[in-house]
């Protein structure tokens, strides 16, 4: 019983919420680009919080269900299908064994979550799931999938097959937004005062080097007054770090664990969705907020999170 | 909740105590905060820093998620609807003055770590013997020479951040990083000197390739080295380069 992949679509790789607890040895958290998404679909199923999906990239996998299934799917809108008709995303669908789940355009974001009951049957690398595509572990074989993997359920689900609710989609950003707020990173005294006024007015883009490591920028490039070489030191998902030639670099899922460019910023928290569903060629404006704003919204959105799992709760009854 | 903070009182055996005054504190977004030791690289600072880490092992905080050492710095990484920037400070702020300095452990041995310089294994090795001046081999006898401590892993599973380069080879990162360095690649950026466990993008000069893993995971600990490790570089030829490889079975 699992998924069997008939195409494997641009990327598609298994992931949870992330490696923590390895990175004083420099293992690379991983997990899910988007973790709004990846909640809110493992929600709605009634599944851990942190169990692990299959993170489908832009152009969406071609897949078949070998067994009866409760699915769900969240994030980035790719047009998902079942044996052709439209599927509906944010709520619990039952799925027959032979379906054939595939998808079309991406009409909003590039990244979208399938999650299953109880989630897949992988194998746990340094406790979690994840795929760290670089380093070729975790996930399924430490890699995207590829056409003929059978992915493998940890449970048959055996309720109820008809939902009349979706969830959670309220929660979740409106990802036509492309203004992301940061604050300022540890470097930001760093940089001249013309290169700070140009990052909060003028849009960057995110260029083709874009991948789950990171986001390469195009726009205004930066300049320091403070010219050292920087020792290495930690950065994390959001950071934004400054090569020699100015050219920002978005720290991403995949990021490593130190870095030793200049941290001009750091995208908080609770916008880091709406940049992991951000497609190459899109323009970006920064906002500077306080580092209190930013733990007010991400406490906000924990909280509805919380509220939104009591009312998934009652709905299974 | 804090209750690690009471336990301080009885734990290590103390000598030198850390000046309090020299630490700075600063966020790293909004789930991580920075202590930084000075600015400079020395033996002291990484002694404080792997103390604050073997303290953090023995007395975790609710919220507390993991650290990164680095050369003058550690990063606590937090969950931050569990616990505030401002509560996070304070409680490090009155472990840092309480903190006194750690026997240090039993320092491990010294590791060997072979190395085939230059051809293509090493395609910046020209740049630095240029940037410098110098002979391929002035450049390959200095760097092989000295002992050096492993400060940190970090970048990517498994890489260590050496101290104890000759200043004589320290040579600016490239411009723009790489988008490919081969696994087992050994590289200067400044004045630091490391090898790439992984294939991996990366700005640094590389001058060399060691044919070891410094990550496997089959083993029990995947990561080769740790901090506080020795290490030294020993020059091989490219036959005992490919010969070390194959016996590895890589």
């Amino acid at each position: 019983m699992g998924i069997r992949i008939l195409k494997p679509g641009l990327l598609s790789t298994v992931q949870d919420t992330g490696r923590y607890g390895h990175q004083k040895s420099g293992m690379v958290v991983s997990g899910a680009m988007d973790t709004l998404a990846l909640k809110i679909g493992n929600m709605l199923l009634g599944n851990a919080l942190a169990e692990a999906a299959l993170e489908c990239t832009l152009s969406g996998p071609e897949l078949i269900f070998e067994r009866d299934q409760l699915i769900a799917i969240t994030g980035g809108n790719l047009s998902p299908q079942i044996d052709g008709v439209p599927l509906t995303m944010w709520k619990p669908v039952y799925v027959r064994e032979g379906a054939k789940l595939s998808f079309g355009k991406a009409t909003s974001g590039c990244r979208t979550y399938l999650s299953v009951y109880r989630g897949f049957d992988v194998p746990e690398v340094l406790g979690s799931k994840s795929t760290y595509l670089r380093g070729g572990m975790g996930g399924w074989e430490g890699r995207a999938l590829k056409k003929d993997d059978f992915i493998p359920f940890n449970a048959i689900y055996q309720g109820q097959h008809k939902f009349d609710w979706s969830a959670g989609k309220y929660l979740y950003p409106d990802l036509s937004n492309h203004k992301v707020r940061v604050i300022e990173g540890p470097e930001f005294g760093h940089f001249t005062a013309e290169s700070i006024a140009a990052f909060f007015s003028q849009p960057f883009a995110i260029s083709n080097e874009a991948d789950r490591m990171g986001y390469r920028l195009t726009g205004q490039t930066l300049q320091r007054h403070e010219t050292k070489e920087m020792l290495s030191a930690a950065v994390t998902f959001g950071t934004i770090q400054v090569p020699a030639q100015g050219v920002p670099i978005v720290l991403m899922a995949d990021h490593q664990t130190t870095g030793g460019y200049p941290r001009i910023a750091q995208v908080i928290s609770a916008d880091l969705t709406l940049l992991a569903q951000m497609q190459p060629g899109r323009e970006i404006t920064f906002e500077l907020i306080t580092l209190e704003e930013a733990q007010a919204l991400l406490l906000a959105q924990e909280q509805q999170m919380n509220q939104l799992r009591q009312t998934i709760t009652l709905k299974y009854g | 909740m804090f209750a690690f903070l009471q336990a301080t009182s009885n734990h290590m055996q103390m000598s030198n105590i850390t000046d309090p005054n020299i630490v700075q504190y600063y966020p790293l977004g909004d789930a991580a905060i920075v202590l930084q030791f000075g600015d400079e690289i020395s033996k002291d600072i990484n002694a404080m820093i792997l103390n604050v880490a073997a303290w953090l092992d023995e007395y975790t905080f609710e919220g507390f998620v993991e650290y990164v050492p680095a050369f003058t710095s550690i990063t606590i990484y937090y969950e931050p609807w569990v616990v505030r920037y401002s509560e996070v400070l304070s409680m490090l702020k009155e472990m840092i003055e309480d903190m006194e300095e750690n026997e240090n452990p039993e320092p491990p041995g010294t590791v060997t770590i072979p190395v085939y310089y230059g051809g293509a294994s090493g395609p910046d090795l020209n740049h630095v013997a240029d940037f410098h001046q110098m002979s391929v081999d002035e450049v390959i006898a200095m760097h092989t020479q000295p002992e050096y401590l492993v400060y940190m892993i970090g970048f990517a599973p498994g890489f260590p951040y050496l101290g104890g380069m000759d200043e004589r080879l320290a040579t600016p990162r490239q411009e723009s990083p790489r988008a490919k360095v081969p696994k087992g690649s050994v590289g200067i950026a400044g004045s630091q000197t490391g090898v790439y466990p992984l294939e991996t993008p990366g700005g640094w000069q590389v001058i060399g390739q060691t044919p070891l893993e410094l990550f496997d995971l089959s083993k029990e600990e995947p990561a080769l080295l740790r901090a506080g490790q020795k290490i030294r570089f020993s020059p091989i030829t490219e036959e005992e380069f490919l010969k070390i490889k194959a016996d590895h079975g890589h």
